[in-house]
């Protein structure tokens, strides 16, 4: 009913392989493009960019960069939030060493720097694997803090430690700092965000994403039909973390736009941003996004029904937000392990038999 | 992809909310996570002064007062969400208890003109309102504490304090580290030796600082903690049977919640304050009457009297007095953001004022100018008793060293200026 495949026919293989070879689904691909980039930024205020829009597009730029890691190269990494501060440092010192450059030149080379500083970290994982590689990355994630709070170089000998994001702009248009305009802020995250996902997904569907697969799936049998693991590895670490350099530069000088390394990057953003790539399901673009929508989505929406619209005590609703997640991630790890993508597709699957299915 | 849409229907939803016609005072509390134990006594003692005035007085200048609690548990990215979602419904002042909350208000309630008022915590140098219009940090800041201390430290050692080794115990987070520098420039001024000891969030792992401290043997322990932090330094230096009465908090490790659990071993610790402790003022039998007895107590209501709660009561009746001072100049009652700042900056606490209110020498007497957030930075020093379990001010409010705080006030916020092309005010 929803999907009419009839006569939906495909005459080359380029026009078989696209991201969305059903045309209900590249044209809901288009108007949610159309809405983004189109409505969105018109309609939107503070509180929207704030507090829903700018940590969702951040967080799901982040979740891809770890799903390329974890996902589709199966190396596990807890580093996530001391690789964000990388990114969050480097565009700090960019910012306040070259003033005039535009921010997205800075941003991306804070991805730059933060994917030499992932592959360096990354080297370990040609030998070691699993919970051993977790707990190396584990000791990145507390070298990285611990290294950002300890050598002033990095928050250019302030006071208190922390670093500020300055005003700047792109082609005129304030972005960072208090007075830039929700809507070119989002629009700014919107636009990295869209080429984060572009990028991901086609490397992940070329060559070297079937080298991070193959690596994933069984190393030996890998190396043995000529997959060099070095570089599949190297290469994962670095994309990986380029990505989430670029949401920590975002995450610094677009949202929080002040940043004190152990509160803002510590250990449970690694671990928030492993929930996002679990729930929203492994080796999954989509599951990026749902991932990062859910878990950013779901205290508001708690916070919202719960003490704005139901008067419970905050506390209450904030302890019951604890327990709804973690039973939730219990939940997703046993009946679907495969995360909100997984349930996408079946859902999918169903829908496009309905209403006559075999 | 699909789940923006879900985004943006939810969000509409949200921004329906109707602005209220009270003076609203927003509570960016927690009562959750690592700092609850701390968190929770103020926001109580905060709600519960706005609940007797509109109880008794029916609300300020015959407005009621309206405290819309949002629960940030002491994170940052909590803390903007709650600044957004309750920016838009009239927010008069935001006390964050926070400082790195607070580092993050700073610009973003300055473009919206509206207030701050960080007391005790927060950064600094917005002391200087030439430079931060929109930031109060009244009646005393970290620097204050820290002067206030070495102080007290002089007075107790008739005024020579030469050679004397003091450690410092601080959280290693921006809060922690503010006193390092005035510190820095006190041991140059009064040659007493000073080291630093970072502690980790959220610091319930000191042995090693401690064990630097049993080596060192320094004659004076000063600590910066904040929440379960400081329960384990007093008990740590219980520990290692250092002398409490040489061991000094700053007043966020001054609470009950700090030196209960050590027992009779935290007898004699001391924390500095810059307001008085206990119930003993004519207000507390109007808190009984009006708010407790009558259940409308915030929270479970068995926090008053402490510390903490009493630090909410006086933040809570400075942002009133502030409003009274705001409706005074305006000439109406239902002020706006921009009216409570000309309050703010108009606010003067006399001690006549403060015995009208029922609250005889509950803090330090002060003024606020356009030129000077601050106030006029008078410390006192409480003392432990852990047989009554209870706190006492033994160094009455007095005044710090304003000439090497006013330099480094001036160098950072010039700093800070520059770095963000502000013109200086006042003029």
């Amino acid at each position: 009913m929803f999907y009419r495949e009839a006569g939906d026919f495909k005459t080359s293989y380029q026009s078989d392989s696209q991201t969305f070879p059903i045309k209900f689904d590249r044209y809901r691909y288009y108007v949610v493009l159309v809405v983004a980039f189109g409505i969105i930024p018109f309609i939107i205020n503070d509180y929207w960019a704030n507090s829903l829009l700018l940590p969702f597009l951040i967080y799901a730029i982040a979740a891809i960069g770890l799903n390329i890691l974890v996902g589709y190269c199966g190396q596990v990494s807890l580093g996530t939030g001391g690789f964000m501060a990388v990114g969050a440092y480097s565009c700090y010192k960019l910012m306040t060493a070259f003033p005039e450059t535009s921010m997205f030149i800075h941003v991306i080379l804070s991805g730059g720097i933060t994917a030499i500083v992932g592959v360096l970290f990354g080297l370990p994982s040609l030998r070691i694997k699993g919970f051993y590689l977790a707990v190396a990355t584990l000791a990145a994630q507390f070298f990285l803090v611990w290294l950002f709070n300890r050598v002033p170089w990095f928050y250019n000998y302030s006071a208190s430690g922390q670093i500020n994001a300055p005003e700047r702009d792109v082609f005129g248009i304030i972005i960072t700092g208090p007075n830039a305009p929700a809507w070119a802020t989002y629009l700014f995250c919107l636009i990295f965000l869209t080429l984060c996902a572009l990028i991901a997904r086609n490397l992940t569907r070329g060559t070297m994403g079937r080298t991070w697969m193959a690596i994933r799936d069984m190393d030996i049998a890998a190396e043995i039909i000529g997959v060099n693991p070095l570089k599949a590895k190297m290469t994962a670490f670095a994309v990986s973390s380029f990505f989430v350099g670029i949401s920590g530069a975002l995450f610094f000088a677009l949202y929080l736009g002040a940043v004190e390394v152990g509160e803002a990057f510590g250990i449970q953003k690694s671990f928030l941003v492993l929930f996002m790539v679990i729930i929203g399901g492994l080796g999954s673009i989509f599951g990026s996004f749902a991932g990062a929508a859910f878990l950013v989505l779901l205290p508001v929406v708690l916070k919202v029904v719960g003490a704005d619209m139901l008067g419970w005590p905050t506390d209450i609703v904030a302890h019951l937000q604890l327990v709804i997640v973690g039973g939730l991630i219990i939940v997703f790890l046993i009946m679907e392990p495969h995360g909100l993508a997984q349930l996408w597709r079946v859902a999918k699957e169903k829908l496009r038999l309905w209403p006559f299915p075999h | 992809m699909k789940m923006k849409l879900a985004t943006v229907a939810l969000s509409a939803l949200i921004a329906a909310g109707p602005a209220l016609a009270d003076l609203t005072f927003p509570s960016l509390s927690y009562r959750t996570g690592a700092y609850a134990a701390s968190g929770i006594p103020f926001a109580d003692g905060y709600a519960d002064y706005f609940t007797l005035l509109n109880e008794r007085d029916g609300g300020i200048g015959g407005v009621k007062a309206n405290v819309l609690e949002c629960e940030t548990g002491y994170n940052t990215e909590k803390g903007v969400e709650c600044y957004e979602s309750t920016k838009g419904q009239g927010a008069l002042v935001y006390q964050p208890l926070s400082t790195g909350i607070t580092y993050q208000l700073i610009p973003k309630a300055t473009a919206d003109g509206i207030p701050i008022h960080s007391m005790g915590y927060g950064r600094t140098s917005a002391k200087n309102g030439k430079v931060f219009s929109n930031v109060f940090n009244y009646p005393a800041n970290y620097w204050d504490g820290a002067s206030g201390a070495v102080n007290y430290l002089l007075e107790i050692n008739g005024g020579d304090i030469k050679g004397k080794k003091i450690a410092l115990v601080y959280h290693n987070s921006a809060y922690g580290k503010e006193p390092i520098r005035t510190l820095e420039e006190l041991s140059k001024k009064h040659g007493f030796e000073l080291s630093a000891l970072p502690v980790d969030h959220p610091g319930q792992e000191q042995k090693s600082q401690w064990l630097q401290i049993r080596r060192d043997k320094p004659d004076y322990v000063l600590m910066w903690g904040w929440g379960v932090m400081n329960q384990v330094a007093v008990q740590e230096a219980a520990n290692i049977r250092f002398p409490m009465e040489n061991f000094i908090g700053i007043w966020w490790s001054g609470s009950e919640n700090d030196v209960l659990p050590a027992g009779d071993a935290a007898n004699g610790y001391k924390a500095l304050t810059f307001h008085n402790v206990g119930t003993d003022f004519p207000l507390f039998d109007d808190l009984k009457k009006y708010v407790i007895d009558a259940g409308k107590a915030a929270g479970a209501g068995d926090q008053v009297g402490t510390v903490l709660y009493n630090r909410g009561l006086y933040a809570a009746m400075l942002a009133a007095e502030a409003a009274k001072k705001a409706q005074e100049i305006s000439g109406k009652a239902d002020i706006t953001a921009a009216d409570m700042r000309d309050g703010m900056e108009a606010l003067e606490i006399t001690e006549a004022k403060m015995a009208e209110l029922g609250l005889p020498n509950f803090g330090p007497t002060f003024s606020v100018s356009c030129e000077n957030h601050g106030g006029d930075a008078l410390v006192g020093v409480t003392q432990w008793d852990a047989t009554s379990k209870t706190w006492s001010l033994i160094s009455d409010f007095k005044p710090t060293d304003g000439e090497v705080i006013g330099a480094l006030i001036e160098e950072d916020s010039s700093a800070y200026a520059t770095e963000n092309n502000i013109a200086p005010r006042c003029n």
